[in-house]
């Protein structure tokens, strides 16, 4: 199994998406960038999730203590943190609206009211 | 226990009662009118009274039926002395025959009159300790030479336990002898003594010092049983008299808390168990004097004498403290029991005996200053600007006896540390007499109590030297052996010298507060019965027969020439006579002749009057308390000295015996001895009126230089007040006041300056270097890299989300990368 491709895809996509989290000005991209980085961490959770289930398939022997967790914990927490992105997509969204809707703007430079 | 006594191991109860009184009427008694004020403490001491008399009755209980066995064992216990089982046992034996012989006497104490328990009549032969032939023959074999205690113990232990055992079989016929032979030396039969009446004592663990426990609590015995008595009585009539006296006082309150706090003093006094305790209790006593003293504060001689009371007493107490603390360590260092401390004396080798003298020494410093010795009496007849009930219950009857009852008390350890039974002798041309340290100083303070009398024109100040006289009296026969005629005369003195002063009160209360005897005269016919009272009262203080001060002056006198004291014998003769005459110059001057006031003098109401009379009859009737056994039977019969039966303690005292060597004496009626004192008193009184009535004596001062010199000396009361005024307290002030000024100009003061110099120059120091440099900088610095630091950082908080998250990113990128290259 070619693990390291996978691995390079969710590079790739982790260093897109930090990058539009950072250099985005518009608060929908900086949104969507951050989706990008998330889900370039399930691909690496599931990657190793499937690369330590077929490897350890023969032998459950191998990895005794976990091997239920190696199996599952993957996918497990993929799930649990697409639950988690849609909920911050969701409180996100709501904050980049209330702004649209006082400030008529969503540019993320000009929210600087907690400036020290 | 029997259950007749329950009131003698509950004696607390009288103190308690007495300050329970005083506090309610300390806190409440401002609120109650002047009735019911009185009444509370009239109640609360009939209460001590009724007490007194079942408590007296039961002692005499006691004393006919004395517990036995493991009974006496542990009361012996409870008084602090161990108890030696094998003579427990053999007390036992004897103690029980002794009570079937005597058959049961169920005590007659029905008291309705104060004098009752006094005069019941048992059938219980007396308890003569060792009056066998063979013990008298044991003692003349020893040599008429006096020997210490402690000799003639190991002596002739052995020895009469041999001849006694004859007189065992002997005395079987005769039915009556009593215990106490079988015994074998003196020593021993004292021990045997012990058995028959061990006092009453209850205590509760007061500290514990290491493994020493101090006990506090209460003794009964004869002696305690007498002064509760007396002080009861006398307290209570005085608490009556005051009603009527104080009438509309301004302090009439305070007065009345006083008073009960006085008696519920001097009742735990008399009550304690040990030295510490009766320290206390010593103590209180001396500032009841003191407040009631000054009660009338307004006046400066009165202030002045309440102060000159309390600060002599404090003299006397510097002795009685180290001598409470001598005796503690003479007596082993264990106990301040007094039983502990009189066995432990009786027993003392020479070594300890030196500390013990010591030791009472110092207590007999207390016993001068508080019951009024020469050289400190000095406080006493200034004492009388107290309230008149107040001179009689608190300096007359009392107080003033509690060093009479200290040495009362203690006796076993007085006995032993002044060598009372062989007495320092003095040989004059081939005879020789004893004499020591208690009876001297008793003997001078009779003569110098008895001739400041003569001079004065103050009625209560005649009645108050010739208190020192009679305690010096009291101190005399203590120290001369005669212990039962010493505290009789405590008791019978406490009457009728409580009602001369009463008589006196009742006097100025009906001649418009004056004491002044020149401004009475005649008031026999306005007020009879204070008169007939004060007569007998007079005649009781003078040695009249058939009045109780007779018998009890002459037991004394008759101590003193038994025992070998003849110049107390001497001293006592004298005194003896100057009382006679100057009760009937007091006497004559205030009650006959013409009246010389300006008043209209009347007789004082019945409150006053009625326990002059009470007075009056115990001063007649006690005289059957102790009359002497002139027939010289023996047993000694059951109408004869009582008294001395059954006050007179069995345990934890000196071995009192035949006239053998070392022993004191019992002492003797001597028939010629009563004539003779019978003769001088009446001589003297009717001398002593005469010259008063004829004025004999007048211009006597001018004519004879003798006789001025004399007059002046006792008018200056032998100028002792005026040695210790200028010639003590001024010699010393002043040079006190210079070396005092000296070393506060120069020493305090100048510690005080140098203290001030340097701790400025300190301060200087300090404040410059330390506080500016250090301190200061330290605190600036902290302010000015706070607020630099805060510059700086400040600029990181733009506010934007994405510079925030470019820092995390990048703080995560640098430690992902330190992760990388320090773990791998």
């Amino acid at each position: 199994m070619l693990l390291n491709q996978y691995l390079f895809l969710a590079a790739i996509l982790f260093a897109i998406g930090v990058y539009g989290a950072l250099a985005r000005k518009n608060g929908v991209m900086v949104l969507m960038s951050i989706e990008l980085i998330l889900n370039a961490v399930n691909i690496n959770l599931i990657a190793f999730a499937a690369y330590w289930g077929a490897k350890t398939a023969g032998t459950p022997a191998e990895c005794a203590p976990n091997v239920e967790c190696a199996a599952t914990a993957g996918p497990v927490f993929a799930l649990f943190i697409i639950a988690v992105a849609a909920a911050e997509v969701g409180v996100g969204l709501a904050i980049v609206l209330m702004l649209y809707r006082n400030k008529r703007d969503i540019n993320i430079d000009d929210m600087d009211l907690m400036k020290g | 226990m029997n259950e007749w006594y329950y009131l003698l191991d509950k004696v607390w109860l009288f103190p308690a009662i007495m300050a329970g009184s005083f506090l309610i009427i300390l806190f409440f008694g401002k609120r109650f009118s002047e009735r019911i004020t009185s009444s509370i403490g009239i109640l609360a001491v009939l209460a001590c009274f009724v007490m007194s008399l079942v408590v007296a009755g039961q002692w005499i209980q006691r004393v006919n039926h004395p517990p036995t066995g493991a009974e006496s064992a542990a009361a012996q216990e409870a008084c602090g002395v161990k108890p030696e089982t094998e003579h427990a046992a053999e007390g036992e034996a004897k103690a029980g025959g002794e009570t079937k012989a005597g058959g049961g006497t169920e005590g007659e104490t029905k008291t309705t009159e104060p004098a009752a328990e006094h005069k019941v009549i048992t059938t219980t032969p007396r308890l003569v300790p060792a009056v066998g032939e063979g013990e008298n023959a044991a003692g003349l074999q020893e040599g008429e030479t006096p020997t210490t205690v402690a000799e003639g113990t190991s002596t002739e232990g052995t020895k009469a336990e041999s001849t006694t055992e004859s007189t065992k079989t002997e005395s079987t016929t005769e039915g009556t002898k009593t215990e106490s032979t079988t015994e074998g030396g003196e020593h021993a039969a004292a021990e045997g003594e012990h058995e028959s009446v061990v006092p009453v004592c209850k205590s509760v663990t007061w500290f514990t010092i290491g493994e020493n426990k101090y006990e506090a609590g209460m003794l009964l015995d004869g002696l305690s049983a007498m002064m509760l008595f007396t002080v009861s009585l006398i307290s209570l009539l005085v608490h009556v008299y005051s009603k009527e006296y104080l009438h509309e006082d301004r302090r009439f309150t305070h007065y009345y808390a006083f008073l009960s706090l006085f008696t519920a003093s001097m009742l735990f006094y008399v009550l304690g168990t040990n030295t510490l305790q009766m320290l206390v209790g010593w103590e209180l006593v001396g500032v009841c004097s003191f407040a009631l003293i000054g009660h009338w504060w307004e006046e400066k001689n009165n202030t002045d004498a309440a102060l000159k009371a309390f600060l002599t007493n404090r003299v006397g107490d510097v002795g009685l403290i180290l001598g409470v603390i001598i005796t503690f360590f003479a007596a082993g260092g264990t106990s301040f029991n007094v039983f502990h401390i009189n066995e432990y004396a009786l027993q003392a080798s020479a070594g300890q005996k030196a500390l013990l003298f010591l030791g009472v020494l110092c207590l007999m410093g207390g016993v001068t200053s508080k019951s009024g010795q020469f050289p400190l009496h000095t406080w006493l007849p200034d004492a009388m600007a107290g309230p008149t009930p107040v001179s009689a219950l608190i300096h007359a009857a009392t107080m003033v006896v509690a060093g009479v009852y200290l040495i009362a008390r203690m006796y076993g350890a007085f006995f032993a540390g002044m060598d009372i039974g062989s007495g320092l002798t003095i040989g004059i041309g081939g005879s020789h007499f004893f004499i020591n340290w208690v009876a001297l100083a008793g003997g001078i303070t009779t003569l110098v109590g008895g001739t400041l009398a003569f001079v004065q024109h103050d009625l209560k100040k005649v009645l108050a030297y010739s208190t020192i006289s009679q305690l010096g009296y009291m101190v005399m026969g203590l120290g001369v052996g005669a212990w039962t005629g010493a505290t009789f005369h405590l008791f019978t003195h406490a009457m009728f010298k409580a009602c001369l002063f009463l008589g006196a009160g009742s006097v100025s209360h009906a001649c418009h507060h004056t004491f002044d005897m020149r401004e009475m005269g005649g008031l026999k016919k306005y007020m009879p019965t204070t008169y007939r009272t004060f007569v007998v009262g007079g005649l009781a203080l003078a040695g009249i027969p058939l009045m109780a001060g007779f018998w009890s002056k002459d037991e004394i006198m008759s101590g003193a020439f038994n025992n070998g004291y003849y110049p107390m014998f001497i001293m006592g003769a004298i005194t003896a006579c100057m009382t006679a005459a100057y009760t009937a110059r007091a006497i004559q001057l205030t009650f006959h002749g013409e009246y010389r006031g300006h008043a209209h003098p009347h007789e004082s109401p019945k409150v006053i009057t009625i326990p002059l009379v009470i007075l009056a009859t115990m001063a007649v009737l006690l005289v059957f308390a102790n009359i002497p056994n002139f027939t010289h039977a023996e047993p000694v019969p059951s109408w004869a000295l009582r008294f001395e039966h059954f006050v007179q303690p069995t345990f934890a005292f000196p071995p009192v015996g035949p006239a053998s060597a070392g022993d004191l004496p019992e002492v003797p009626f001597t028939g010629w001895l009563a004539v003779a004192s019978f003769a001088a008193a009446v001589g003297f009184y009717l001398l002593g009126k005469k010259v008063v009535k004829d004025r004999i004596n007048a211009g006597a001062t001018e004519k004879n230089p003798v006789l001025r010199g004399g007059y002046q000396l006792l008018v200056n009361k032998y100028y002792l007040d005026r040695l210790y005024t200028d010639g003590i307290a001024g010699s010393m002030k002043g040079s006190i006041a210079r070396a005092m000024y000296w070393i506060n100009n120069k020493i305090i003061d100048g510690v005080v300056n140098a203290a001030g110099v340097s701790a400025r120059a300190v301060g200087g120091f300090v404040y410059k270097f330390i506080d500016q440099g250090v301190v200061d900088t330290i605190v600036n610095s902290t302010g000015h890299a706070s607020e630099g630091s805060g510059q700086y950082l400040r600029r990181v908080q733009s506010g934007k989300v994405q510079q925030y998250a470019s820092l995390l990113f990048g703080s995560v990128l640098v430690l992902a990368i330190c992760f990388v290259l320090i773990i791998r």
